[in-house]
């Protein structure tokens, strides 16, 4: 089959534990990312697209903790790890950009220093060649008269300018995966076209994988290879660009679609998912979707449908797709999830 | 679609409509900020302008503007045949014309509970005989955005972001308004909520009759909810034509970048479409580019770009654009 995938996360489950109970914010989910592909995370506020990402990199909030599972980065594992080995993860091999520009760096320190510290602290060159590097990160993001920009104060930088300096800084030092948290969200659409076209360039360039995270369907579309779509700490569906966007096959996904407005929806009513995102501290006993899914069956109100097979681009956690993955011999569920099933294909 | 528009005088008319805004450069100096610099256009009964721009544009200071929120610098609003100067016509306006605010988490005040708060219009404007009409009313219309009249006693915080953006719509309407600006109202909302808002928007306004200025910087929401849209930079308007004309067939420079930047949902365009990548960033509205503002991004820029500002012509029936070289392009 393949070769070894760069990144591996396995039934990966992380909580908040807060005051009024354990949050779970991811909640068994598993990828592979393979060298030089581009993985889109889509799904709304607080469905763990970002807890997902924090997770890889261990910076949760003190609250936050890694349950069970595992993530592997080249064959190594990366939780219980220790703090000494995240340190040469980090920034080495997996960088991580923010949404927010405006505040992921920090407004006392000139560009020039903050990328001067990055460099220094993860590879033995000295000032000056880590200075030299800066420079020329600079150039690679297209920051115009970079000498002079190294001097001065993120202030002085707009909004887009911060965010190619903070690829820069995430890039100085070539890592294997770059996580993209919203990196577009907080900017405009025409500066939106240039960090997205700088990104894209700067991935076939340098072979590096990115992991985007975003909640604009639009941005995966441009971007992504393969698409996850994540709800309520869980991945709904997961499959090519393609198979996600021309053939979803996860009621969530198909509301998603539909609630875009698009050329042929001009005027007219969209169909909108309804009622609200759910509440993570009192989680459904069945799919987390059921409560506002038009076609939900009794056993989505029952029992979570596990991730099922629908060919070898697509994988998707819905019971409506259950008769096809018996036909392909994909599914063996457990004993006591038969009755179920059995009623289910009657319905169907 | 606008055919049956154009016999009817306009709600609301936007003449030469100037907002300065003096900042202080140090000190001892102020310069005016031009957030919008001579912006005249129209809207007709019952229908939705949208205005798109990117942010820093002026878009939100129009809609405030004609709402008189700030004293406009020059510039006349009339709304309804009525020029708004004195101090009684902002009053009539005020309750003709309402406004739906960006933050559904700031724009409510978290101290009063929900049925205060849709009823302070009621209260200003003392537009009910006894305490049983004014809760009469407050029910009426959290019934109409789809709230559960039961909320009536809660704080805004115990509400989802799409929940109070109703609470929001609701207080709008809480004075039968004909007019309403409705200020980027859907950008803070997940995508299902957002489409959920947008159904409400054109619910309300097939049976109420209202009449929209829709300020949303969301290409698609806006080309999905607008008959017309307007297109702002650096404090002025570039261009004005029916949606579907402006999206298909843009002919300003800035709005064919910004219609060609929208990034689209399906992969097979988004991935063969040319998209025309502008460079740079926005001047400062401080440090505004002499003549048209667009020249320093544009890549048609002449020399008579920089000499004068371009006229907001009609080089078609209904479509309006501001640029020297429109008819070379």
């Amino acid at each position: 089959m393949k070769q070894q995938p760069l990144l591996q996360v396995t039934d990966l489950h992380t909580s908040f534990f807060t005051p009024a109970g354990e949050v779970k914010a991811v909640n068994g989910v598993s990828f592979n990312l393979d060298r030089g592909k581009v993985l889109g995370i889509v799904g709304e506020s607080g469905s763990g697209k970002s807890v997902t990402a924090y997770s890889i990199m261990q910076i949760l909030a003190p609250t936050g903790k890694i349950v069970s599972g595992s993530i592997q980065l080249d064959g190594q594992e990366l939780v219980n790890a220790g703090e000494a080995v995240m340190k040469t993860v980090r920034g080495n091999k997996i960088s991580i950009i923010f949404q927010d520009p405006m505040t992921s760096l920090n407004p006392t320190y000139t560009i020039g220093h903050q990328l001067v510290e990055a460099i220094m602290l993860h590879t033995d060159r000295d000032k000056q060649q880590a200075q030299e590097r800066a420079l020329e990160m600079l150039r690679l993001v297209n920051v115009n008269e970079p000498e002079k920009r190294l001097k001065q104060y993120p202030y002085e930088f707009s909004g887009g300018m911060r965010q190619r300096v903070m690829i820069a800084m995430a890039l100085a030092c070539e890592p294997d995966i770059l996580i993209a948290d919203e990196p577009t969200t907080a900017l405009d659409v025409t500066i939106q076209a240039q960090i997205l076209e700088l990104m894209k360039s700067l991935q076939e360039e340098l072979g590096m994988a990115i992991i985007m995270i975003t909640h604009d369907l639009g941005v995966v579309a441009q971007m992504c290879d393969e698409v996850i779509v994540m709800y309520a700490g869980s991945i709904c569906e997961q499959g090519t660009a393609n198979e996600i966007f021309y053939n979803p096959r996860h009621e969530y996904t198909k509301g998603l679609m539909r609630s875009i407005p698009t050329a042929d929806t001009a005027g007219s009513k969209l169909q909108p998912i309804t009622g609200t995102p759910i509440d993570l501290l009192c989680m459904p006993k069945g799919c987390p979707f059921a409560p506002r899914c038009n076609n939900a069956m009794k056993i989505c109100l029952e029992h979570p449908c596990e991730r099922m097979l629908l060919n070898p681009d697509h994988m998707s956690a819905c019971w409506m797709n259950v008769k096809e993955a018996v036909v392909n011999g994909e599914i063996e569920l457990e004993e006591k999830k038969k009755g179920g099933r059995k009623k289910n294909e009657q319905k169907l | 679609m606008n055919k049956n528009f154009e016999q009817e005088a306009p709600l609301v008319d936007i003449q030469h409509l100037k907002q300065y805004f003096n900042i202080n450069i140090n000190a001892f100096q102020r310069r005016p900020l031009k957030a919008v610099d001579d912006v005249s256009f129209s809207i007709r009964r019952g229908e939705t302008l949208g205005l798109v721009g990117e942010s820093g544009c002026g878009k939100t200071t129009v809609g405030r503007t004609i709402l008189h929120l700030y004293k406009p610098t020059a510039g006349e609003v009339i709304f309804d045949g009525r020029p708004i100067k004195t101090n009684a016509d902002i009053k009539y306006l005020r309750k003709k014309a309402t406004m739906v605010f960006q933050d559904p988490y700031s724009s409510l005040n978290p101290r009063m509970t929900v049925s205060d708060i849709i009823g302070e219009p009621l209260d200003i404007h003392k537009t009910y005989q006894n305490r049983a009409e004014r809760q009469e009313r407050i029910l009426e219309l959290m019934n109409r955005v789809g709230l559960n009249s039961e909320h009536a006693a809660r704080y805004a915080h115990e509400f989802s972001g799409g929940q109070r953006q109703r609470i929001g719509i609701a207080r709008a309407l809480a004075l039968n308004p004909e007019f309403v600006v409705c200020d980027e109202p859907v950008s803070a909302l997940d995508v299902s909520i957002q489409a959920q808002v947008i159904n409400m928007f054109l619910e309300l306004q097939q049976e109420l009759g209202l009449t929209y200025l829709f300020i949303a910087h969301d290409i698609l929401v806006v080309r999905h909810i607008s008959n017309r849209i307007a297109v702002m930079y650096l404090g002025k308007m570039v261009e004005l034509a029916d949606s579907k004309e402006i999206y298909e067939r843009p002919l300003h420079p800035y709005t064919r970048s910004l219609m060609s930047a929208v990034p689209q949902p399906d992969p097979k365009i988004a991935r063969s479409s040319k998209r025309i990548v502008l460079s740079g960033d926005i001047p400062s509205p401080l440090n505004a580019p002499s003549g048209c503002p667009f020249r320093t991004r544009c890549a048609y820029a002449k020399e008579c770009c920089a000499e004068s500002v371009p006229e907001f012509q009609e080089v078609e029936p209904g479509h309006f654009v501001a640029c020297h070289r429109i008819k070379e392009l």
